[in-house]
């Protein structure tokens, strides 16, 4: 340590490409385990969750509606980015879920390998969703995967970066656009995420990060009508119900917590990405 | 066949002047604008075509529908035939089974026409006398169209000549698939002028014209050029009359009428030999076309074999119990 | 205008059927009586009633969940894949051979003509156990995941509009992945799903695999609520469907959700017009309306408005209303009282916001509900009935001028089940329907199913998938499919 006096960081959110204060002016002060102070982030508001639905609808079209081979490129490269700030990520998650230096590396490499993982999905999903239903009659008949639209992530509270990666990047890797509420205690490797994502190339909307309590934010994205879908993943403890009830207002996919934090280092599957995936059937005669 | 911006600009009619038939007057002035007019007629989805006409077929027409149908059928048929073989006595034979269908039974309505080929059409005039049962002849070098056109229109005289007040012509199926959309159009004009008084019928052969879009296109191809009946099928060539091509030909009609004033008659031939297929081809005309259809005038069947299996199922709704071949006349 | 041709009455047999006096319900294995208030269920088309039918209490429902649980455990789960198939195959079979009872027991309970009870109900039904039947010994290469396991009890309810179709879509799958069934059938049709628990037990079914409770929303309420259900299903309006998905918030319960509709219908300046109009009138009239996916918003576009319009009620004029029994009849009786007057309520309102209302001439029997074909044209879409799911023959008629303008009409509504294109281009066919925001789009067709085509809505038509590999997975723990 050098004697010399720190910088001390104010973070604020992420919202349609830009970094705003919230609205509501609130920060608070985000510490390591053991009460450190790390920096101030800013403290998310309902209107600013409003404001992030807005920027993830308005994102929709072009997200959804980009080729998937270039959705994929545009999510590798992200990765690409973080990997350029390995070490931050890596001090971050150390310090913030007081990990030993290797556990911490660890967490990091598996939470960029995983985002290489789902980049490389994109152009996948269709082939092994979709496909041809053989109806009797003289019909083609086909399915595909589509993305649900807007999805409000409640992130993990514990897993900082992996945990957060592994909820965020298979909704964007559908083609959906997200609102997520970062882990309240641990939300410093989501600003980096924040500012990785803002300089590689996607497009601005497609994520919208909040820093603040899933406990404040959740219901107003639970009931908000144009939120299509809802991962209660970082729900607070005794809360996913009431959430889960609010989505059912108006029909919103939900994926429920597990009763407790999984281990993100666990293989995913599909598991994440197809509650948010919607399957679109066409028929067209065939004739001459 | 040239796209051209200007569609008069490849004008090359024929000196036959075409028929005033507003609002489509001036559709046939140039091939450019004649095809325009011709490919811009809404499509037709096969499947969809086949669809309606498989629901239709499960109307179900039983008692007194039945009987209405049956003998409205028998009232439609143009007894044919169309055989090398063809002598003045096979003729005068089914001449007399046209005027009397049922030997045993009075009742039983007389048919529409015998059809035959021009040159046996004045023995089929003097067997039929008086009975108002017309005389069709095919002609126009009947059933390929290949011969130059004078051959046609001379075959056409002559049959009018010999007695027939029908004229079923056969189009150019070459012309048209090759696009000459305005050859055909003219030729069934000169055709139609040759006929003088007869009824003419139009042969579209959709069998060769094989898609639907084709049909719709030909069937207003031929009644622009003053058809008074569109038929679909020599009967010479697979597949003849089918429930779908009637269905677009019945639709073109309506869709005629509804635009011009002027009604025209459809004529399935070919194919259809049971009682059963009639009625789907009556129900086709009720519900597609309308009952103003539904008349001799304006719909008929081109068949043999169909007569008898009428009479067959006439016979078995008067009397109770299924009749047999031996109870029917052979012509 | 009056044809010669008139189509003497051509009513099917009702000899074929044998009404008993009053139901129980089907609770492992056996007929037994119902512990709610019996109800009657008439025929629309008379109002005569049909029978009486025990209403299941929740000490029935929990009695049923028992059964299943227990067949679960100790036959249906432990008993080899190919086995289960080959149960379902017996089921189809049956179904196919007494098809016409049900058909006609359908179309007496349900009102609907027996030309569609008999050519897409029963064989579709049939279609349904044949296609899972296959399924049951082949779940391993279904490409859902690895080992696909049963969820359990599947508490499943049903409407009215397509009452063995609908407990086909429900119980063969359900039953194919190896899952145990507790169904409840809609109150005013429940006639063919009692007659499929014959089937069951003509079948050998082992007890407790299929459970028929009958009743009302009380009845279904205890189903989705049961704690010992492990999946829910519903098939029915949006309202219930919510309060189905708040119910089940919280728990264990896999919940899949197939729900309302508003559907439009998209007709271009190039369409095959003829097919199109046909189109039409099988996306809106096709079982009096009473579809979730029914064609019901017309948008079309203002070049040809009034060809169409003009082709269409043409060809209204030609359509059969009446008896549901006669073999000629195109729309038969609306399902209930109560329906009738939401759809005179609809209606009423849309006169009221100045749309223009038209029917054809057409004489409606005395007894029983009918409503005639109805189109309103000049519909805007702030007018109710471009909004409501009015499940009725009543299509509302819209305009737009650009394909950018129909998909913004097309999708501006909270539903999202179905929507139909008709153009004969087909790069625009495959643009529209990509842009649509709905989980069925038939371009140049329309109110086609097929068991090996998945069905279900986007938005708030629902969620998870009926048909096809997409229907296995709401039915399997861990399988994953969009």
């Amino acid at each position: 340590m050098s004697d010399r006096l720190a910088v001390r960081k104010t973070y604020k959110l992420y919202v349609n490409g830009a970094f705003p204060r919230s609205e509501s002016g609130r920060t608070y002060e985000v510490t390591d385990p053991k009460g450190h102070f790390l920096a101030n982030a800013a403290w998310a508001s309902r209107k600013d969750a409003r404001d992030a639905v807005v920027a993830a609808r308005g994102a929709v079209a072009k997200w959804s509606g980009a080729t998937a081979y270039n959705r994929g490129q545009v999510l590798y490269r992200v990765a690409e980015v973080m990997e350029g700030r390995h070490a931050q990520f890596c001090d971050e998650v150390e310090a913030g879920e007081g990990l030993s230096a290797g556990k911490a590396r660890a967490a990091v490499d598996a939470a960029i390998d995983r985002w290489v993982w789902y980049a490389g999905w994109t152009d996948k999903l269709a082939a092994v969703l979709g496909g041809a239903n053989p109806v009797a009659g003289p019909y083609f008949d086909f399915s595909l995967p589509e993305p649900t639209g807007v999805v409000a992530v409640l992130a993990p509270q514990q897993s900082s970066l992996l945990g957060l990666v592994s909820v965020l990047a298979p909704v964007l890797t559908g083609g959906n656009t997200a609102v997520v509420v970062t882990s309240k205690e641990r939300p410093l490797p989501a600003v980096t995420l924040a500012e990785v994502l803002a300089t590689s190339d996607v497009p601005a909307g497609v994520v919208n990060l909040l820093t603040g309590d899933a406990g404040e934010l959740g219901p107003w994205l639970a009931e908000h009508a144009d939120v299509d879908g809802i991962d209660l993943t970082g729900a607070p403890p005794g809360r996913a119900m009431e959430l889960e009830r609010e989505a059912a207002g108006t029909v919103k996919r939900v994926i429920r917590p597990p009763a407790q934090e999984p281990d993100w280092s666990a293989d995913p599957g599909l598991s994440r990405m197809t509650p948010f995936l919607e399957t679109k059937t066409v028929w067209h005669p065939i004739g001459v | 066949m040239t796209h051209v911006l200007d569609p008069d600009a490849l004008s090359d009619r024929a000196a036959t002047p075409a028929p005033q038939v507003p609002p489509f007057d001036d559709v046939t002035r140039s091939d450019a604008a004649f095809r325009a007019f011709l490919h811009g007629l809404p499509g037709v989805d096969q499947v969809g075509a086949e669809a309606r006409v498989a629901v239709l077929g499960t109307r179900s027409i039983k008692t007194t529908a039945k009987a209405w149908a049956i003998d409205t059928a028998i009232s439609m048929v143009d007894l044919t035939t169309l055989e090398g073989s063809d002598t003045p006595g096979k003729v005068r034979s089914l001449a007399a089974k046209a005027r009397r269908p049922d030997p045993g039974d009075p009742t039983c309505p007389q048919v529409a026409a015998v059809c035959v080929y021009g040159d046996l059409a004045g023995i089929a005039r003097e067997a039929l006398g008086n009975s108002g049962i017309h005389v069709a002849a095919v002609a126009t070098a009947f059933p390929s169209g290949r011969a130059a056109r004078e051959i046609k229109l001379a075959d056409v005289k002559d049959a009018v000549a010999n007695g027939a007040d029908e004229i079923d012509m056969v189009i150019d199926r070459g012309a048209f698939l090759a696009g000459r959309y305005l050859d055909v159009h003219d030729e069934i004009v000169a055709v139609k002028e040759a006929s003088g008084p007869a009824h003419l019928k139009v042969i579209l052969e959709t069998g060769e014209l094989v898609t639907l879009d084709n049909v719709r296109r030909a069937s207003w191809l031929a009644m622009l050029a003053g058809g008074d009946f569109i038929k679909t099928s020599t009967g010479k060539i697979q597949p003849a009359a089918t429930l779908p091509v009637c269905l677009v030909m019945l639709e073109a009609v309506r869709d005629f009428r509804n635009a011009t004033g002027r009604q025209v008659g459809v004529k399935p031939a070919g194919g259809i030999k049971t009682t059963k297929d009639a009625m789907k081809h009556l129900v086709l005309v009720n519900e597609t076309a309308g009952p103003d259809w539904l008349s001799p005038d304006w719909f008929r069947f081109g068949a043999s074999s169909l007569l008898n299996d009428l009479l067959l199922q006439r016979q078995k709704l008067r009397t109770g119990h299924y009749s047999g071949p031996d109870y029917v006349t052979v012509d | 205008m009056s044809s010669p041709f008139q189509y003497a009455p051509a009513p099917e047999s009702r000899s074929i059927v044998d009404i008993a006096p009053s139901y129980g319900l089907f609770i492992d294995g056996e007929f037994v009586d119902g512990t709610g208030e019996a109800f009657k269920t008439v025929n629309p088309a008379t109002e005569e009633v049909l029978t009486e039918v025990s209403a299941g209490s929740e000490a029935d429902v929990d009695r049923a969940v028992a059964a299943a649980r227990r067949a679960f455990t100790r036959v249906w789960g432990p008993m080899r894949p190919a086995d289960r198939g080959k149960y379902l195959f017996r089921i189809a079979r049956l179904l196919q051979e007494r098809s016409r009872e049900f058909a006609v027991l359908e179309s007496l309970d349900n009102g609907k003509p027996i030309r569609e009870s008999r050519d897409v109900d029963i064989p579709l039904a049939a279609a349904h156990f044949f296609y899972h039947a296959g399924w049951a010994d082949k779940l391993d290469h279904a490409g859902l995941g690895p080992n696909p396991r049963p969820l359990g009890v599947a508490g499943q309810v049903i409407p009215w509009n397509f009452p063995l179709l609908m407990l086909a879509w429900k119980i063969a799958p359900a039953l194919a992945t190896g899952n145990t069934v507790v169904l409840k059938p809609a109150e005013t049709t429940p006639l063919t799903a009692l007659l499929f628990a014959e089937i069951c037990q003509q079948a050998d079914l082992p007890p407790g695999v299929v459970n028929i409770v009958t009743g009302a929303g009380e009845t279904g309420k205890a189903v989705v609520e049961h704690p010992d259900v492990d999946k829910v299903a519903f098939t029915g309006s949006t309202e219930v469907g919510k309060a189905i998905a708040r119910a089940v918030a919280g728990t264990r319960k896999s919940l899949t959700l197939e729900l309302g509709g508003k559907a439009a219908n998209i007709v271009f300046d190039d369409a095959p017009i003829d097919q199109a109009v046909e189109g039409i009138v099988q996306g809106i009239f096709f079982n009096q309306g009473h579809v979730c996916c029914a064609g019901s918003r017309l948008l079309v576009q203002e070049n040809v408005h009034d060809e169409v319009i003009a082709s269409l009620q043409r060809r209204i004029s030609t359509l059969r209303v009446g008896d549901p029994l006669d073999k000629n009849t195109d729309l038969g009786a609306i399902n209930s009282a109560e329906q009738l007057a939401r759809i005179r309520e609809l209606s009423d309102i849309g006169d009221a916001e100045g749309a223009q209302r038209w029917q054809p001439d057409c004489v409606l029997p005395d007894r029983g509900f009918w409503f005639p074909p109805t189109v309103f044209t000049e519909v805007s879409p702030a007018h109710r009935i471009a909004r409501d799911e009015v499940f009725g023959p009543v299509l509302s008629v819209l305009t737009f001028r650009t394909p950018d303008e129909a998909v913004a009409k097309a999708n501006n509504t909270t539903y999202g089940l179905s929507a139909g294109i008709w153009t004969e281009k087909g790069s625009r066919i495959l643009k529209i329907a990509d842009q649509l925001r709905a989980g069925v789009v038939w371009a140049n067709t329309f109110n086609k199913f097929d068991p090996t085509s998945p069905f279900g809505g986007y938005k708030q038509s629902g969620y998870g998938r009926e048909g096809g590999r997409h229907g296995l997975t709401g039915n399997l723990k861990g399988a994953t499919s969009s």
